[in-house]
């Protein structure tokens, strides 16, 4: 029993990661039907950009200055805010000139972005494994596993923690203030916002600056753990099958999708062969450990049911229609 | 040049007019680089009047409203001739939330409310581009609501899920939040019952009244924008084919005709009306 708890806290904390991930695709989806396909590669860049901070790596040279080296509460705003500058620049020469294409040529655009974002972060601070070292907690936290003889890693509670604070931070902001009112104006009807005088260029800077947030923290956790690299941007496909299940304009589905995900995936495939070898004993003889890589394609899987039988998602905004 | 030709136009005499807040010169519009859709209109609206555009289906109405107020560019549709004045200002290069900020907002045909924020948040939305003037803006929310009582009722209402008079009356409070001097208006009267249209237009002729905003006023209902309105342009096909005075308008055979639908004669289309284009090229 005590072994399945701790699956599921694992695969949930693992689930955190792709809501975050899946976080980012909604915020800018629903302001702006954009799918922003380089969403995980963001992750990977804003990493690259935190570690490079942090190590003193002078861009574009490869080359590392100890003496430039920032400190961690330098370092978190200054990545922030280049993640602002990027979100500043993708509306000025992407989204500025493709308004009112074909949702193809938008989504043709993303995957050309995915592969400069990916380009650049190579060019700007090297293609090797970096380590991620922002002092957060490492190793098993002691006192779950003195009391309950749970074994949960400090850093994936701290992981955990982080993505809470971010989704209330975002949900007040979204219902509570005038950007977030006008952000949520805009995702209902753009043309009446445009209409209000809400500018879509602010509104499209502030959520690619929220995404890029957004996939600073999942980079970080995620980084922090298996080091950043390039199969960090790997987890943008993980976030597929959230949307899916989630809804892709939903941002508590995001998260209930993540975790649906998340947990669902890690008792798959720590159970799953043992269970079908124990139906089918007596009948033929199944190695449990054939299954022991279902974790890969079993979101997949789930994601397919959820198109077949419910494509809106669980969350999926209930479309209005008046009679 | 320009100028003196336009004043020919322009409502009334030149003594008795009160500057005009608006001035549209001659514009051409085309969508997707290859549809012409306004092939050369002129209007004018002097402060504090009512001006209604009038003409049928695919007239060119909505059209002329967005050139104005900038959000074709949505559309793909661009201004190709001419020029457009608000306040003596050319506005051609104008983003729409620059127009909303100086005074000039449309409201849009069918409505457009935020179907998933409710009508109190609609309304809030209108006073987006003034910032967090918190209290200014609280007490226009609560004069809005005593020009539309019974939105008040439904404040906390989705916007989705209220009547389709109610979201026009959500629509025109929505612009007011924005504290306009200037008010477009596309076909108000659209799909809602007489008697509710009456009730949106004495409405709007009381905002008129009170507050001063001037308003250009697309409609195909032309009976009742020629009662409000002291001034109408017919627009067919992208051009401006006859104007004057409302009461002019009302007693207009034509027009009586093919949008009052009282002549007793069977209805054929405007188009056909070769005597009246020829009048019409005779007069300009
Ligand atoms: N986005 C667009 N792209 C291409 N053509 C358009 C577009 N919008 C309008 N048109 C065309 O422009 C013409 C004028 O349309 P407009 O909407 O201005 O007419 P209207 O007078 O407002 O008509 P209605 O009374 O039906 O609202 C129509 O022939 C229409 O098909
Ligand atoms: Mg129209």
């Amino acid at each position: 029993m005590l072994f399945v708890l701790e699956t599921v806290i694992s695969g949930a904390l693992a689930g955190i990661m792709y809501s975050l991930v899946a976080l980012g695709f909604v915020l800018i989806f629903k302001a702006s039907g954009v799918f922003n396909f380089s969403q995980g590669v963001m992750a990977l860049f804003a990493a690259l950009t935190l570690v490079g901070l942090l190590s003193g790596t002078i861009p574009f040279t490869n080359t590392d200055n100890p003496a430039l080296a920032l400190p961690v509460w330098a370092a978190i705003p200054l990545t922030i805010f280049v993640m602002f500058i990027v979100a500043v620049l993708i509306e000025k020469f992407i989204l500025r000139h493709l308004v009112n294409q074909e949702h193809i040529i938008l989504f043709m655009a993303m995957v050309g972005l995915t592969y400069v974002f990916e380009g650049v972060g190579d060019m700007m601070w090297g293609s090797d494994v970096k380590v991620l070292d922002l002092g957060l907690p490492q190793g098993a936290w002691d006192w779950l596993f003195d009391t309950h003889d749970l074994y949960v890693e400090k850093i994936e509670m701290v992981a955990a923690a982080t993505a809470a604070v971010l989704v209330t931070v975002l949900a007040v902001f979204f219902q509570k203030t005038r950007i977030g009112r006008a952000l949520r104006a805009v995702a209902d009807d753009h043309q009446a916002a445009l209409s209000v005088g809400i500018s879509l260029r602010n509104i499209w800077i502030i959520v690619w600056s929220a995404a890029g947030i957004v996939a600073l923290a999942a980079g970080v956790m995620w980084g922090a753990k298996s080091g950043v690299q390039f199969s960090l941007s790997l987890i943008a496909l993980k976030a597929l099958p959230v949307l899916i299940l989630g809804g892709f304009t939903s941002i508590p589905g995001a998260i209930v999708g993540g975790l649906i995900i998340g947990i669902g995936e890690k008792l798959v495939e720590v159970f799953s062969g043992e269970l079908i070898a124990a139906a089918f004993a007596g009948l033929i003889e199944i190695d449990p450990g054939v299954f022991s890589a279902t974790e890969n394609w079993f979101a997949y899987v789930l994601a397919l049911f959820f198109l077949m039988f419910r494509p809106q998602g669980l969350f999926g905004e209930k479309i209005i229609e008046r009679v | 040049m320009q100028k003196t030709a336009q004043a020919k136009q322009s409502p009334g005499t030149a003594a008795e007019t009160p500057p005009s807040i608006l001035s549209v010169n001659n514009i051409e519009v085309i969508y997707d680089h290859v549809i012409l859709v306004l092939k050369g209109v002129s209007l004018e609206v002097p402060r504090g009047g009512i001006v209604a555009l009038l003409g049928a289906n695919g007239a060119g109405k909505s059209t002329t409203l967005k050139a104005i107020s900038n959000l074709l560019g949505a559309e793909r549709g661009v201004v190709t001739k001419g020029s457009i004045e608000y306040e003596n200002t050319p506005v051609h290069a104008s983003s729409p939330d620059e127009l909303v900020k100086s005074g000039c907002i449309q409201v849009m045909e069918g409505r457009h409310c935020f179907e998933h924020l409710t009508v109190d948040e609609n309304l809030l939305t209108g006073a987006h581009t003034r910032g967090n003037a918190r209290a200014s803006i609280k007490r226009d929310l609560e004069l809005v609501y005593s020009y539309f009582p019974r939105l008040k009722d439904r404040r906390n209402s989705l916007a989705g899920y209220i009547s389709g008079g109610e979201q026009q009356m959500t629509a025109i409070g929505r612009a007011l939040m924005s504290r306009p001097k200037m008010i477009l208006l596309d076909e108000p009267s659209m799909g809602l019952a007489p008697q509710l249209v009456e009730e949106i237009f004495e409405i709007v002729k009381q905002l008129n009244t009170d507050q001063g905003v001037s308003v250009l006023l697309a409609e195909q209902n032309t009976n009742m924008a020629l009662r409000y309105a002291q001034y109408g342009y017919v627009l067919e096909n992208g051009r401006v084919v006859m104007d004057g005075d409302a009461k002019t308008l009302r007693e207009n055979e034509d027009i009586k005709e093919f949008y009052l639908g009282i002549s007793g004669g069977d209805k054929k289309s405007f188009r056909e009306f070769k005597h009246y284009k020829r009048r019409k090229r005779w007069l300009a």
